[in-house]
């Protein structure tokens, strides 16, 4: 009992001590900061560089990071906000809050040349459906394949309104259908098993066998086969091309730890801040690494076609898109 | 009469705290947000709300129908009989109200799911589906909390029933019905509000945006839409349709009834036909058909999984130390309210107190959280206090689970002993240790369980306030799922639900200790 209470009293206490050195907040998403995802590994490899503290706030996930900010307005304790992808840097801008990066826009490696001012990329993936292969022999080889396919075989997605993931394949499927996309969605909605709050619910159901696909990222695969070293789930390559998500961050302009923050962008882009992405965040690393990516990567889908709205035009639509979806498929 | 006054005053002044609390957390969870609403224009009246209100209410009113239809002739069942393991499959029946709404959704999808051993029998996904795992999360729940109520019926009933040559329906007529018929209306509207509130259920079990409950939409205008307008209509319309039902149903409360007791041994001499035997096996098979195999499915998927690790061990302690400290708070807070509830309260003084007791399960926690956030960030940095507001939250997520099983007992120690303690001028403290405690012990301490294990299992309030290194066992399991660490999470689901019966069988240990029947 007094071993329960003493650490109660740790847990309670942990959260007021104090700090000494400049100290950076970063607000991201939970799982990059959980105890297997990059967080603490890059906070190590940061302060080395600087003497100053790199304190995480780990929120559900790149929404709530910045619904966070919206909330707080210009009082944020934010230096920094880490996890943002594409879909939502517009509406990030158009808060007022963030500041230009200032770092050379040529290190960013994505799929196409980087133009942000406000936001630096740190790791992307394209969207794919993935497959049991025991379970399929013959994946979709096209999204069209996917929507018109047998219906038995099902697919479980992401719900849209609670989940990146979820909210790119809604992109994907407008990229691919524009206006005809409510059609295609009626059209798919018979393989759809259920749609989740979340990847990692999907992705359980997946796993626990209920389904043969699931909506994930290229780079699943390279997990299952680097850590439980088999090859039994690949990702199905669409004639379509696939939709990209890139993951960024960005600074807080009225922060007073600004140079901090805008050198702590910079070293996102070295190998002490990306060598730290391919196996603990299972993404493909936005900026330079130290050694050559683990042979699993190299099998990573190259899609014929990256897929991907601008931040405006996501910005602009989304709510519509968002009701479409929600009404073709609720009638 | 110096000291009657004090007495009163004390009284009035542990009430109006207990209140002043309850509902202002609640007010300055809805307040920011009502305002933010009222600024922007309120907006959101379209054909979308009505079918989202009518789709909530119909799956909330089907899933209470059915966890009471079937969990009151199992708690009969179980009333009646004795027999090999019925107190494991009781502990058993707390431990759904522990799990992490996907880890259950994952045991009951690996039974009758398309991969599972009864996959086929019916489809999980749909309102099927929703029912199903809401009848596993809350009839047992039900059964546990109309027992404690069948437990205190006095052995002379039933010794003077049998004097009377009562059949098994006469026995259930004069003697069972009017004692849990005091409680229904409470644990009705507990579950309504329950599976009003519930989230990952309906979206994943609901198969898609038609099966959307006002807590999804609520949660999707909050988070993902960022339109407080559009968030505070659908607040207020939750309110008025959870706040109107609770007080419907505070009208068909009935008065307890209280019969004198001896502590003679509890002795049933009703229910031996064949016919009778075979209701009751089939009642209790039925339940325990409900609840095991997904358990099993649980424990088979974890059982090789589980990986002592220091995060295990952390998560452990945190959870331990989030959910005892919210089980105290709302031990407290809703011994208050039961006691003066139990005192003459008036019709208006007692809907309050239950609206108050509910207040958290009225209000989603997306919307209480947003509000904290508003009011306290100007203030303070609210993600040092995340623990706080989380103990805090759960504290109140939990009052209902202490308040069930404690006010019938308190009602009737108070008509039982308030004229004997006044008689003898027995009050404060000393009435505390010598009257209070030993009669209220078993409703307390599982009052005190229910509320810790609802603490245990939540991930709403958790998620809500994000915080660097506050993870519990529910969050784990989120986080292993997260990466990908599907069998590590079945392991640490496990571990939930071990530490859980484990709790209970504590807890039964100590309500029993030194029980004199």
């Amino acid at each position: 009992m007094s071993k329960l209470f003493a650490s109660l009293v740790a847990l309670l206490s942990f959260a007021i001590t104090a700090e000494a050195k400049e100290t950076l907040t970063i607000y991201t998403y939970e799982s990059f900061v959980s105890e297997w995802g990059p967080g603490a590994k890059i906070k190590a490899s940061f302060e080395k560089t600087c003497d100053c503290t790199v304190e995480w706030l780990g929120l559900g996930d790149g929404v709530a990071a910045l619904n966070r900010l919206k909330l707080e307005g210009a009082n944020t304790k934010a230096d920094l906000v880490l996890g943002l992808d594409t879909s939502l840097t517009a509406e990030a801008v158009a808060t007022g809050l963030f500041g230009k990066h200032n770092v050379d826009k040529s290190l960013a490696k994505t799929p196409e040349a980087w133009t942000d001012d406000y936001f630096m990329p740190y790791d992307y993936a394209h969207f794919a459906v993935i497959y049991d292969t025991e379970k399929m022999k013959v994946p979709p080889k096209s999204l069209d394949e996917l929507v018109n396919g047998d219906p038995t075989q099902k697919i479980v997605l992401e719900d849209p309104r609670s989940s990146t993931p979820g909210l790119g394949f809604l992109l994907w499927m407008k990229s691919v259908y524009g206006d005809k996309s409510a059609d295609a969605w009626k059209k798919l909605q018979p393989r759809v098993l259920t749609f989740t709050p979340g990847w990692s619910e999907a992705y359980g159901l997946f796993t626990k066998g209920e389904v043969p696909m699931v909506l994930s990222y290229t780079t699943s695969p390279a997990y299952h086969e680097v850590a439980e070293k088999t090859s039994r789930f690949q990702a199905a390559t669409f004639s379509e091309g696939h939709y990209l998500q890139i993951e960024v961050a960005g600074l807080i302009e009225a922060s007073p730890e600004k140079a901090l923050a805008q050198k702590f962008l910079a070293f996102m882009m070295t190998p002490g801040f990306q060598d730290f992405i391919p196996t603990n965040n299972w993404m493909l690393p936005a900026g330079e690494t130290k050694d050559a990516l683990p042979d699993a990567f190299g099998k990573v889908v190259k899609p014929v076609k990256t897929l991907l709205f601008t931040p405006d035009e996501v910005f602009k639509n989304r709510r519509a898109w968002m009701d479409e979806w929600l009404n073709t498929l609720s009638k | 009469m110096v000291e009657h006054l004090e007495q009163m005053s004390f009284q009035n002044i542990k009430i109006t705290a207990a209140l002043g609390f309850i509902l202002g957390a609640v007010a300055f969870g809805f307040l920011p947000l009502l305002w933010l609403g009222f600024v922007n224009g309120f907006s959101g009246f379209d054909a979308y709300l009505p079918r989202v209100v009518g789709f909530t209410l119909k799956q909330a009113f089907l899933s209470t129908l059915f966890s009471l239809l079937i969990a009151i002739p199992v708690a009969l069942a179980f009333a009646r009989r004795q027999f090999w393991g019925r107190d494991a499959l009781l502990k058993l029946f707390s431990v759904p109200l522990a799990l992490p709404a996907i880890v259950a959704i994952l045991g009951i999808v690996g039974v009758y799911g398309n991969n599972g051993a009864f996959g086929g029998l019916f489809s999980v996904y749909g309102l099927s589906g929703i029912l199903l795992a809401h009848i596993f999360f809350n009839m047992p729940m039900a059964v546990r909390l109309l027992l404690t109520r069948l437990d205190a019926i006095p052995a002379e009933n039933f010794r003077l029933g049998a004097q009377l040559g009562f059949t098994s329906p006469q026995v259930f007529r004069f003697i069972e019905w009017p004692q849990i018929a005091s409680v229904i209306p409470g644990i009705a509207s507990l579950i309504f509000l329950l599976c009003t509130a519930s989230f990952a259920v309906v979206l994943i079990l609901g198969g898609g945006p038609q099966a959307t409950t006002l807590e999804v939409a609520i949660y999707q205008s909050l988070r993902v839409d960022f339109d407080p307008a559009r968030a505070s209509i659908l607040a207020l319309a939750q309110l008025a349709v959870c706040g109107v039902l609770v007080l419907i149903a505070g009208q068909f409360t009935r008065e307890n009834s209280v019969f004198p007791r001896t502590l003679s041994k509890l002795r049933r001499f009703d229910g031996e036909s064949a016919l009778m035997r075979m209701l009751d096996i089939a009642a209790i098979s039925i339940a325990a058909l409900i609840i095991l195999p997904p358990m099993v499915n649980i424990l088979i998927a974890g059982i090789t999984n589980i990986h002592v690790s220091d995060a295990l061990l952390r998560a452990t302690l945190t959870s331990l130390g989030v959910g005892l400290s919210a089980a105290c708070i709302s031990l407290l807070l809703g011994w208050v309210l039961a006691d003066r509830a139990a005192q003459h309260a008036t019709k208006a003084l007692r809907a309050v107190i239950a609206l108050a007791c509910l207040a958290a399960l009225i209000m989603p926690p997306a919307v209480l959280a947003t509000g904290w956030f508003v009011i306290l960030s100007p203030i303070a940095d609210v993600s040092r206090y995340a623990v706080l507001l989380v103990i805090i939250l759960n504290a109140l997520m939990a009052l209902p689970f202490v308040w069930s099983p404690l006010f019938p007992a308190i009602a009737d120690a108070r008509l039982r002993h308030d004229r004997l303690c006044a008689s003898l001028g027995l009050s404060g403290f000393a009435r505390l240790k010598l009257i209070d405690l030993p009669t209220l012990r078993k409703p307390l301490a599982l009052g005190f369980l229910m509320a810790m294990i609802v603490s245990l299992g939540d991930l709403s309030a958790i998620s809500l306030f994000g915080s660097a290194g506050f993870i519990t066992l529910p969050s784990l399991i989120m986080a292993e799922m997260g990466h990908y660490r599907m069998d590590a999470a079945a392991g640490t689901a496990l571990v939930l639900a071990a530490l859980c019966f484990a709790l209970i069988t504590l807890a039964q240990y100590w309500s029993r200790s030194d029980d004199h029947a």
